[in-house]
């Protein structure tokens, strides 16, 4: 492995990694977002949306973000919605984690005994009330861990932007492979980058698993 | 109403191409899941097992594996193969390869969990009932966690049938393949195609997960 050839090209890589990482950032969020919506839509029975959040969860879950993204971004167009790469890239993940983080945060929302809402009725509580004071924070609560597990999914996805010529880490890595052949040098600085993403992650979420357990609502 | 492109999808063998496309995606997710089962299972049992350096290399190869994005592990066989070991994988060797690792690492997940998961209790009770060791893992143990387990591997297979969307970037020719190509035969004549035929992508891949999603949801509700 030629260390100097690596040493030269680590900026690259280091403005990669900041795209990578604020763009899955920015899909994360609008995953979290979408997630939170469905879930509580389909805990509240809403007529319609329910049905919606349904139709949307099912076709977000079954689909690769791939074809998702060659979707929004070959095919939108063509019916008069453009939109550039990244911001392709952030609604494209936040397309597919929408529908992991609604599950996740659904089952939080099941796991919470019907006498919590039913003791915050009696007390007063008015029924939004009840969900933002009482459900949803022991409900997100209980589903952190799958939301990490989301997390770290959603930024493994974030691989294939460079499919939609978005200059991410994979992107960075193919071009130096085609341009000076350096292959093994450019995937040892891609998995190294990679690491540094994912690992803190990572453990965060084992910790973050952890506490709960300590914490165990009602148990 | 504006112009889909979908007529292109009509024109000659396109629609037949397409599913043929399908095909060789879906070939490459059998051939890695029928790999991936039986020694997944080998490895979820290699997991559960108390020596020290057997758990190390186990645990390494997991970690490792489930970190990385799949697409960097196809980049790293099929690009690296030829660099340093000088052999030429094809891009389909290299996807089956890929997989394979990556769903005997979450199928031995799967599997470690499953085993841990059942009660000592089961086999304390079924041991006091006077079966042998044999006994207890072939009418006790195992019937559980096989139930434990099956809703779980038809998800990671729908999984797998998503992730293989990927070999197009190292070159394999599968149904998104087809798609670019057809969308840039047809450029001219109908310049719309990329709509209608990257949505017919789509809902052909939701039309192979779904059902097993469905079927995953349904032996979950039966035997959770």
């Amino acid at each position: 492995m030629n260390i100097e050839y690596m040493l030269k090209y680590l900026p690259l890589y280091e403005k990669a990694a900041v795209l990578t990482v604020t763009i899955g950032a920015e899909g994360i969020l609008i995953a979290a977002a979408v997630g939170l919506l469905c879930a509580v839509v389909q805990y509240n029975r809403v007529p319609v949306l329910r049905q919606i959040a349904a139709v949307y969860i099912e076709l977000s879950r079954n689909t690769p973000l791939l074809i998702q993204l060659f979707f929004i971004y070959y095919g939108l167009p063509k019916i008069g919605i453009s939109t550039n790469p990244s911001v392709c890239g952030a609604v494209g993940l936040g397309f597919l984690g929408g529908s992991y983080m609604a599950e996740a945060i659904r089952s939080g929302l099941e796991s919470i005994e019907p006498i919590q809402s039913e003791s915050a009725l009696s007390l007063g509580l008015k029924p939004y009330q009840v969900m933002r004071y009482i459900i949803l924070p022991q409900a997100v609560s209980i589903s952190m861990p799958a939301f990490m597990a989301n997390i770290i999914f959603l930024l493994k996805e974030t691989s294939v932007f460079s499919a939609i010529s978005l200059m991410d880490l994979m992107f960075t890595a193919k071009d130096l492979i085609g341009l000076y052949y350096k292959t093994t040098e450019s995937l040892f600085l891609l998995v190294i980058f990679y690491l540094i993403i994912l690992l803190p992650v990572s453990l965060l979420g084992r910790l973050v698993e952890r506490r709960l357990r300590y914490a165990g609502f009602g148990s | 109403m504006p112009d889909l492109g979908l007529e292109v999808l009509f024109k000659g063998k396109n629609m037949l191409r397409l599913l043929g496309g399908l095909w060789a995606a879906l070939e490459i997710s059998l051939i890695s899941v029928l790999l991936s089962i039986p020694l997944g299972i080998l490895l979820g049992i290699i997991m559960v097992r108390k020596e020290l350096v057997l758990r190390v290399i186990t645990r390494t190869y997991f970690e490792f594996i489930r970190i990385m994005p799949q697409l960097v592990l196809l980049f790293i066989v099929f690009f690296d193969s030829t660099k340093l070991f000088g052999i030429n994988l094809s891009g389909e060797l290299s996807s089956v390869i890929v997989f394979t690792l990556w769903g005997t690492a979450e199928m031995g997940d799967l599997v470690r969990g499953a085993i841990t998961s059942i009660p000592k209790h089961q086999y304390e009770s079924s041991l006091a009932l006077g079966l042998n060791n044999a006994q207890t893992y072939f009418y006790v143990i195992i019937p559980q966690t096989v139930r434990r387990l099956l809703p779980l591997s038809v998800n990671l297979i729908t999984r797998m049938i998503k992730t293989t969307s990927l070999v197009l970037l190292i070159g394999v020719v599968e149904v998104t393949k087809v798609a670019q190509q057809i969308i840039e035969a047809n450029r001219t004549s109908s310049p719309n195609a990329a709509f209608g035929v990257y949505l017919t992508v789509f809902m052909m891949y939701f039309l192979t997960c779904w059902p097993l999603s469905i079927l995953a949801s349904r032996l979950e509700k039966k035997w959770g």
